[in-house]
């Protein structure tokens, strides 16, 4: 077997070192009952041309040749190749978590500078050095809100992301915690009013997004002056940060967390992702996940550590901040690569160009007779439009053109039947755009004519019926 | 590694998880001896709670954290926190330097003067820790 | 001193600021292309209170230094790659380049997670072909890869063990830990709502039986326990402690962290196991990344399958595998998505590489690896239980404290000779542990080197103790003052700062 690097020769010398006969004496301790007879069943031994086969055979049944209009919580853009030049490096991707900080300067200070990058996006005053992902991010803000204020009323906005509620509802299922939610009004943003009444009984935190499941820019600012009166926590979750290339962070809220996959991590099926916690100064030693503080060494030199380890479990065990031990560090070594790469500069321009291609598409798409623009309050790179005729339909004759058109929101809002979610990154062109819109246009056609005429006529592009 | 024999200062009264307390005929002052701080190494933050809160008899109020260790604080009384004190917020290196002096925690009305007779005195203290280290 | 090192030798390298430090205004690495659809502009279509003009301190540098940037700084690291990393319980093995190859490749790197299933069949067939083999190894009916890192999958085991036992009428209050279990392990379990009850381990390391008897009542949901423990010892008695568990009703749920001594020898199905948690950032070699990211899928036997996370991944019967949300006894989602769906990838290329005969080998390697290097250690280290050790050995730090050395100066010195640290100081049940897992990926050479080190370091600790004390010498920096980063903690680069 081609990585083990022992020859039977050497495993003889080895074993008559320790003094035993067989290597079977090495399992002695095993009862004989439950040592394993006979052959699992598993694929191999392999050659590396055989593994190649088998998952170029599993890539090839893919989305790889469409252009995908999919967005919600996991965004494709472009990753420059210096990312996975760096992350190659096996100092990096083989290294452990860096506790014996002498020969782990590389990796402590690389998140030293994620940790710097995310609070400079995100306008909080300290981050940690990542967490899961962006649903586990926002359930640890929540539990982090609870601890600080003693209390355990939470409210989540109906546009937080609903498999966000989901984590956050399975996380705190046994702890006696109430959720709530807040509608959103006609501008796609928080219904401010309802927001208000709801705060007047005690609450430890309010949850929004921005931009929100919808792709809406939420008004930070005015809700964290509401929220702050009645004593609560504001925490905003943004899976999209992107979007803090031209829109302003919410420096008014107490915790700002969320998900930086769009930072040069693939979309890769929906992980390995990486997310982020950052927050007010005040609340640093209730943070979960690691943190990598600045120090110096016996001669003055400066060095980085692991540090106020004391919050996390390996100390407190079942007092610990939360049970998180590992953090995403190779996912936020990708992010920090990606963000130097871009800088200032860079990142502005991205976020300006998904601006204007989303901008581009939805003029496009709600201009036809029937398709509409639901939600008038700004915007970044996702939209919602309510499709010409049915939904799904037109989703299914998109995909006929190669397009993955979107993601139909009947499934997670019953109240938005035929609206479909539509994110436009830089990475899809201009003909793209239109392709889809010249399928809208026909879609609007047929069912304007079936309107007319009242009946289900034979499409030109499938069956009736509709697939889930 | 030197093997002092620390003496305690006789005024004060200790107990077996190593606070100490300093009594009047209303108030008692709490701290942490010196073999708990040396116990823990250099200590880097301290929770304590604020005024006006309610202590337990030989409950925990509060921790004392070092780099790579948290200990719970228990208090040797039961009573209303007067104050904590302030200096340990940004100074908590304190409780290394003067453990019995300068990095009290807490001080409290004592609810009732009576518990105080169950601690033991400097002598019975090291006495205690000279069993310990024994073990 | 200096002829004792033979394999490290200082190394000359640069300081290197930070990327803020490096940055001048006006630079960027990354290009765009044009824009093709007319240019929008955020300050009209923003209100003006929402736009940002500015990212204050963000880097401006070239491709150039990033690269440079970036390179520098691994060099200052040790990986597995670098040599052995006897770190205990993490099994840090060889991460198989062919895993990285197939996990970047076009259609499984790219595929959005929503992305209709029927356009999805190679994803989601290698999500159900890594379920079915860690299924197979561990000899469990049923596995989901949705949690994203150990710590995960006990949370979710915990959980289903309370959803099980609600659904049969009483949750129960209490989950038992033997004193030796790792840290996530407690904190799991006071997130499900339950209580923890600490269990005293035996003289040998391992359950106590009188101690389970005493704890094991019908208030008891379950039992937590690895398997080896932590000491690398395997539990004798598996069988009856399940059944202990078992006739009063409750769960046994096995922490798989050091599946590394079983995978083809042993299945925990069989020792009575009725949910666990697998590493494959340990197990299965799916790389540490300097801290993560890890994946922690459970495996269950069939009464709890109902209660896995949603959705789990079927095949219908013409072949066609779908995504199950239908499930109405789910204990919920743990994460957004389906899980670390790149590292299943890797873990499942690592099991065809290696086919049932290699994973057996590679536990036999381990095991003998461990135990080689024991034999060999123990005469200058104390061994605190005679126990016999499976894929990793447990000393302690008795001898060495005797002159004022501890696990942690021993082990900082250790890096002077060119390797990476074991663990220092767990388990807690062992007084100055020195855990050592060297793994199936280190040859006879490697180890004899580390043995040599770590003889060599024994006798230093002998005749200069102060030596040893002031390790490491060869590193970059040395010893950095934690203290000082605890008790005033700066945990970013501002501006003003030089």
């Amino acid at each position: 077997m081609r990585y083990l690097p022992n020859s039977p020769v050497e495993r003889a010398a080895m074993l008559e070192a320790t003094g035993h006969k067989s290597i079977e004496e090495l399992f002695a301790q095993i009862p004989a009952a439950l040592k394993h007879q006979g052959n699992l069943n598993l694929p191999g031994p392999l050659s590396e041309p055989e593994i190649l086969e088998y998952f170029r055979q599993a890539a090839s049944q893919s989305s790889r040749d469409f252009v995908s209009f999919l967005g919600a919580g996991a965004y494709s853009h472009y990753r420059p190749v210096a990312i996975d030049a760096l992350l190659s490096r096996g100092e990096f991707f083989t290294a452990y978590t860096p506790y014996q900080a002498e020969i782990a300067q590389g990796t402590l200070q690389a998140m030293f500078e994620f940790q710097t990058l995310i609070t400079q996006l995100t306008g909080m005053d300290v981050s940690n050095a990542s967490l899961y992902d962006g649903s586990t991010a926002t359930t640890e803000a929540v539990l982090m809100a609870m601890r600080i204020t003693s209390r355990d009323r939470v409210l989540l906005a109906h546009t937080l992301h609903p498999e966000y509620r989901q984590v956050l509802q399975t996380y705190i299922q046994h702890q006696g915690v109430e959720l709530h939610q807040i509608p959103y009004e006609k501008s796609g943003q928080l219904d401010l009013a309802q927001l208000e009444a709801s705060l007047k009984t005690p609450t430890a935190a309010v949850v929004i997004q921005s931009p929100n499941f919808f792709g809406i820019i939420e008004r930070a600012k005015e809700v964290a002056a509401i929220v702050h009166k009645s004593g609560a926590l504001l925490i905003v979750t943004i899976p999209e940060p992107l979007s803090l290339g031209i829109v302003r962070p919410p420096v008014d809220a107490d915790i700002v967390c969320g998900e930086a996959q769009s930072f040069g991590v693939s979309v890769a099926f929906g992980g390995p992702y990486v997310g982020f916690l950052a927050a007010k100064e005040q609340f640093i030693r209730q943070m979960p996940g690691r943190l990598i503080g600045q120090t110096h060494d016996t001669e003055g030199r400066r060095g980085f550590v692991l540090t106020l380890a004391t919050r996390e479990q390996h100390i407190r065990r079942e007092k610990a901040t939360s049970n998180i031990c590992t953090n995403q560090s190779l996912c936020a070594l990708a992010v920090t690569i990606y963000l130097s790469l871009l800088g200032k500069k860079g990142l502005k321009a991205l976020a300006e160009q998904n601006l204007a291609k989303a901008s581009y598409a939805a003029r496009e798409l709600g201009a036809f007779p029937g398709a509409e623009l639901p939600f008038t309050a700004p915007r970044f790179n996702e939209f919602v439009v309510k499709t010409p005729g049915d939904a799904e339909e037109l989703l299914i004759a998109l995909r006929e053109e190669k397009i993955i058109g979107g993601l139909n929101l009947q499934h997670f809002y019953p109240e938005l039947k035929n609206h479909l979610l539509v994110c436009v990154t830089e990475t899809i062109s201009k003909s793209a755009i239109d392709r889809m819109a010249e399928v809208y246009a026909q879609h609007a056609a047929r069912s304007k004519g079936l309107a007319q005429n009242g009946e289900a006529v034979g499409a030109i592009h499938g069956s009736p019926s509709k697939p889930r | 590694m030197g093997d002092e024999i620390f003496m305690y200062p006789p005024e004060l009264l200790y107990t077996k998880d190593h606070e100490w307390i300093r009594v009047d005929e209303t108030t008692g002052m709490i701290g942490i001896t010196d073999h708990a701080q040396k116990e823990l190494g250099d200590i880097v933050f301290v929770e304590l709670p604020k005024a006006g809160e309610h202590v337990a008899a030989k409950e925990s109020f509060g921790t004392v954290e070092s780099v790579k260790a948290v200990s719970e604080i228990y208090s040797p009384v039961t009573g209303e926190v007067i104050a904590a004190n302030p200096k340990l917020q940004n100074n908590p290196e304190l409780i290394n330097a003067d453990p019995h002096g300068e990095a009290w925690l807490i001080k409290v009305h004592l609810a009732d003067r009576a518990e105080t007779e169950s601690l033991m005195t400097s002598d019975e203290y090291e006495a205690y820790l000279q069993e310990e280290k024994a073990h | 001193m200096e002829n004792r090192i033979r394999t490290a030798r200082p190394h000359v390298n640069r300081n290197e600021d930070l990327i803020f430090e490096q940055t001048s205004p006006g630079k960027s690495g990354v290009e765009l292309p044009p824009l093709d659809v007319p240019p929008a502009s955020p300050e009209k279509l923003l209100s003006a209170e929402s736009y940002r003009a500015d990212i204050e301190g963000f880097p401006e540098v070239s491709e150039t230094e990033v690269i440079r940037h970036f390179t520098r700084l691994s060099t200052w690291n040790y990986g597995v790659d670098t040599g052995l990393y006897p770190l205990g319980s993490c099994t840090m093995k060889y991460n198989p380049r062919i895993n990285e190859v197939v996990a970047r490749l076009e259609g499984l790197a790219t595929d959005h997670p929503y992305t209709p299933p029927v356009l999805a069949q190679g994803c989601l067939a290698v999500l159900a072909e890594t379920a079915r083999c860690l299924a197979e190894i561990t000899g469990m009916d049923a596995v989901s890869l949705q949690p994203s890192a150990g710590a995960q999958g006990e949370l979710t085991g915990i959980l289903m063990i309370r959803a099980c036992l609600a659904d049969r009428g009483n949750p129960r209050r209490v989950i038992l830990i033997p004193d030796s279990a790792h840290g996530t392990n407690p904190a799991s379990v006071t997130i499900s709502g339950y209580e923890v009850k600490n269990l005293k381990s035996n003289s040998r390391g391992c359950v106590d039986m009188d101690e389970l008897d005493r704890a094991m009542t019908e208030d008891v949901a379950g039992l937590m326990l690895t398997n080896p423990n932590t000491l690398g010892v395997f539990e004798e008695q598996i069988q009856e402690i399940a059944r202990r568990v078992h006739s009063k009703g409750g769960l046994v749920y096995m922490d798989g962290a050091n599946m590394n001594a079983l995978v083809g020898v042993a299945r925990p199905a069989d020792f009575g196991v009725d949910v666990m948690h697998l590493n494959l950032h340990k197990t299965f070699t799916t790389p540490h990344g300097g801290g993560g990211p890890g994946s922690g899928p459970v495996a269950v036997k069939q009464y709890l399958e109902p209660y896995l996370p949603t959705p789990t991944v079927g095949q219908s019967s013409d072949g066609k595998y779908y995504l199950d949300f239908n499930r109405p006894k789910s204990i919920g989602r743990v994460r957004a998505f389906y899980g670390n769906f790149g590292m299943a990838v890797r873990a499942l290329a690592y099991i065809q590489a290696n086919g049932a005969a290699g994973l057996r080998q590679t536990t036999l390697d381990a095991v003998l690896n461990a135990n080689y290097v024991r034999s060999r250690l123990q005469d200058v280290y104390d061994l605190p239980y005679d126990a016999p050790s499976m894929h990793e050995c447990v000393f302690s730090d008795r001898r060495q404290v005797a002159r004022g050395v501890r696990t942690g100066d021993v082990a900082k010195r250790l890096i002077d000779y060119g390797f990476h640290p074991y663990t220092t100081s767990f388990p807690l049940i062992v007084s100055g542990a020195l855990m050592i897992e060297p793994t199936e990926s280190a040859g006879k050479a490697e180890l004899d080197a580390f043995i040599d080190a770590m003889r060599s370091i024994a006798l230093e600790v002998e005749e200069d103790p102060q030596f040893v004390l002031r390790a490491p010498y060869t590193t970059r920096v040395t010893r950095l003052d934690e203290t000082a980063a605890a008790r005033k903690p700066v945990l970013r680069w501002k501006p003003q700062q030089s």
